[in-house]
């Protein structure tokens, strides 16, 4: 029975999450996203002394970006002496484990390829390189909300590559057979799955996932939440808000009545789903489309994509999830050529357009937002040739979000937390509350001064 | 089995440095390889990375004495998935050694035909690496699509979740049992093979049954055998880790502490917290050794009571 001992180390490298996500054939799996705004007071590692930006380099950069090989071979034809290796070594949250034990063993890449919510992390590590004076140059080649991602307090810790801000996708075809219209608010939202349940007791509208905080964050961020605050040193900590509990009480409401499914994302089942017409509708990012592809190619020119539903009739509102930007390694002893490369891959139409054509992401650059590679709708959508129009007006109503440094902690408890709240038929408010106090009492045990606790 | 048994060896010739220089490679090997990594683990597990200053702060690693392992233990969830894993695996092991050991007796009998081709299919799940065989299992449970609950409900017979609250510890365990029965039975009829035909000669003169020379003849004489698998499969049990963490995404009912090693996983690739991590592989290696210690004397003690 030595099997066992090898398996685990095939789990590892896999990873669990990312695994399964690998065999729903979604190779970048972009998850979670959002806005830091708050925050302020970092006291960043003494910057190296500034290189030649056109000295030899060889550079390496740690990312899972579909297909960025080919976007840094433009990039290597062009500058033969600044050679650029990509190194796939993990996804999401496993690579940032990966950098920080890279750092401390003083090995960290050049470049660093991470989620919004992870920079924190990589941030009160001090392993992200002060960006500040780079960020001078191109600040404008971003929207303020984009640029708040990834710069707080003044300081500007990684440059944003993409974004996915949150909409709905819903099957047209199906709409249409069942004679539904589609929600413009979240009470008609419930209304139509309830619909759905009497037309067809197999069909659901919608599942809720508890393997998706990046999600249940976003949905919590266009119901106003704002989980994390920084006030002079001092966290605020407010997971269980009004908006998040609201939120939080809808699904959990519906879930537990039957009413909407429970059952998790990015499972074979949940591809079978998606493909066969149980799920009628899918509220996910923009890079969705490119997922919808991978796990239901069947379903091609049936989806439509329009916003998400509304709490109040008349507003717009959406929250991010997913989206990444890129740091460079405080170590690293290339800085300048590392800027220079982090400049031309998320500001050069030439690198953002490539982007979008191999890696299929939304570039977080507002030249990048409407690149030619853009004109044209999705694979998977055709039937909406107005797709990336609808998209851009629906990512300027994104709202500002701020994260905290143990996002990875308060994530895996959203996972169990909110798993078995599902699996009990639990009231999902109070999973609210043992998910802020999981937080709280985290960051307490860092060190952290947080606020009424 | 030579492992286990007592005999013993004639007294030493002093002298020389042949036993050092012989001796040298294993001790070099286990110090690098073994006693060095648990050593660090063991340091690992004394720091905690703290935040200084306000702000974002700075993490900075320093000592903290026992304040890890006080978390460890006080840790319910990690305490549900040792009791967890306990209970998988007083399942497990009596289910998958009961097994192998049937199959072993029955393909050890007399004028069993396809004996060849029974063995190698009982034996091809051990083949199959533990991630890839949960996907399959995974497949067959999945509510939406399992085949087995197409089956069931096609006949109106009520089709059970695998995946549910009370029904996904045994689905865990069934796909423990399918991997490891094949294994244990090539040890067992091994054994039982090395048995010598004048002992069957014997009790059948005697007339004895099949079933009483199963029973009698047989089983005591490979008991060093059940021993041995008894102490792998126990110490197999204490390290299941891909079955569950390869299911858990697929279902509600498996959290990220489902059993130690995946609150480890956790807690050092997802929450990144390497030193947490380190108290609780220190905590579950000496309770690993504990049992089978234990384990082992009181079997000892038993299958071999005729040695002493």
């Amino acid at each position: 029975m030595l099997r066992d001992k090898t398996n685990s180390v095939d789990a590892q490298a896999f990873g669990r999450r990312t695994f399964l996500r690998g065999v729903a054939g979604i190779g970048a799996a972009v998850t979670l996203p959002a806005l830091l705004t708050a925050c302020g007071g970092d006291e960043e590692a003494s910057a190296p002394p500034k290189g030649d930006p056109d000295a030899p380099a060889n550079l390496t950069f740690w990312t899972w970006t579909t297909n960025i090989e080919k976007v840094v071979d433009i990039w290597n034809a062009k500058n033969p002496t600044q050679k650029v290796s990509v190194s796939r070594q993990a996804q999401g949250e496993e690579l940032i484990t990966k950098v920080l034990t890279a750092h401390r063993a003083g090995n960290a890449p050049d470049l660093i390829h991470a989620e919004y919510q992870a920079l924190p992390v990589l941030i009160t590590n001090g392993v992200t390189a002060d960006l500040t004076e780079l960020a001078g140059t191109i600040k404008g080649e971003f929207t303020e909300g984009t640029w708040g991602l990834t710069s707080f307090g003044g300081t500007t810790h990684a440059i944003p590559q993409d974004v996915g801000p949150m909409m709905l996708y819903y099957r047209a075809d199906l709409f249409d057979k069942h004679g539904l219209t589609v929600p413009k608010t979240w009470a008609e939202f419930e209304a139509v799955a309830r619909q759905v349940r009497a037309k067809d007791s197999k069909a659901y509208l919608a599942t809720f996932s508890s393997g998706d905080p990046g999600w249940f964050a976003g949905l919590a961020e266009q119901a106003g939440a704002n989980w994390w605050a920084n006030e002079s040193g001092t966290w605020n900590v407010t997971i269980n808000d009004e908006p998040t509990k609201k939120m939080a009480a809808f699904w959990g409401g519906l879930v537990n009545e039957g009413v909407l499914s429970g059952k998790p994302m990015y499972t074979p089942e949940w591809n079978k789903e998606m493909s066969d017409g149980t799920l009628l509708a899918w509220p996910s990012a923009i890079w969705g489309a490119g997922v919808l592809e991978g796990v239901a190619p069947g379903t091609k020119g049936k989806w439509a994509m329009t916003a998400l539903p509304q709490w109040d009739a008349g507003s717009a509102s959406t929250g991010y999830w997913g989206g990444s930007a890129t740091a460079i390694s405080a170590k690293s002893s290339q800085r300048a050529q590392a800027e220079k490369f982090v400049k031309w891959l998320n500001t050069d139409p030439e690198a953002t357009s490539a982007m979008i054509k191999e890696g299929g992401i939304y570039p977080a650059a507002i030249s990048g937002q409407s690149s030619p590679a853009l004109s044209a709708p999705p694979a998977m959508m055709p039937n909406q040739p107005t797709f990336y129009a609808d998209a851009a007006a629906i990512a300027k109503t994104a709202r500002g979000f701020s994260w905290a440094p143990n996002v990875n902690v308060t994530y895996s408890s959203y996972s169990d937390l909110f798993a078995k709240a599902i699996a009990d038929k639990a009231d999902f408010g109070a999973a609210v509350d043992q998910l802020q106090a999981a937080s709280v009492a985290d960051l307490k045990k860092q060190g952290f001064q947080v606020k009424g606790a | 089995m030579t492992a286990l048994s007592t005999g013993r060896r004639p007294a030493r010739r002093r002298g020389g440095s042949a036993p050092f220089v012989l001796v040298a490679p294993a001790v070099v090997l286990l110090v690098t390889f073994l006693l060095v990594p648990i050593g660090y683990t063991v340091y690992l597990s004394l720091r905690a990375a703290r935040v200084t200053g306000g702000g974002f702060g700075r993490r900075v690693e320093q000592f903290v004495g026992l304040e890890n392992y006080r978390g460890v233990l006080t840790d319910s969830a990690y305490l549900d998935g040792v009791v967890r894993m306990l209970g998988y695996g007083a399942v497990v092991v009596p289910v998958m050694l009961g097994l192998a050991l049937l199959f072993a007796l029955l393909l050890d009998t007399p004028r069993v035909r396809l004996a060849r081709t029974t063995r190698i299919g009982i034996f091809l799940p051990y083949a199959v690496p533990g991630v890839i065989a949960s996907l399959l299992w995974g497949f067959l449970y999945l509510p939406g699509l399992s085949p087995i609950r197409s089956v069931l409900t096609s006949v109106n017979l009520p089709a059970p979740d695998f995946l549910g609250p009370s029904t996904v510890f045994f689905s865990v365990a069934n796909i423990g049992v399918w991997g490891g029965v094949g294994f244990n039975m090539i040890v067992l009829f091994t054994a039982l093979r090395g048995i010598p035909g004048e002992m069957y000669d014997a009790a059948r003169v005697d007339g004895a049954s099949e079933i009483q020379i199963a029973l009698r003849v047989k089983i005591p004489l490979i008991t060093p055998a059940l021993v041995m698998t008894a102490i792998f499969s126990i110490i197999a049990t204490l390290q299941v880790f891909s079955e569950p963490a390869t299911l858990q995404p697929m279902s509600d009912s498996i959290p990220s502490t489902w059993v130690p090693l995946m609150t480890i996983y956790r807690d050092a690739f997802v929450n990144s917290d390497i030193h947490t991590a380190a108290a609780a592989s220190v905590v579950l290696a000496l309770g690993t050794l504990a049992l089978s210690i234990g384990v082992l004397t009181l079997l000892q003690r038993r299958a071999f009571r005729s040695d002493q």
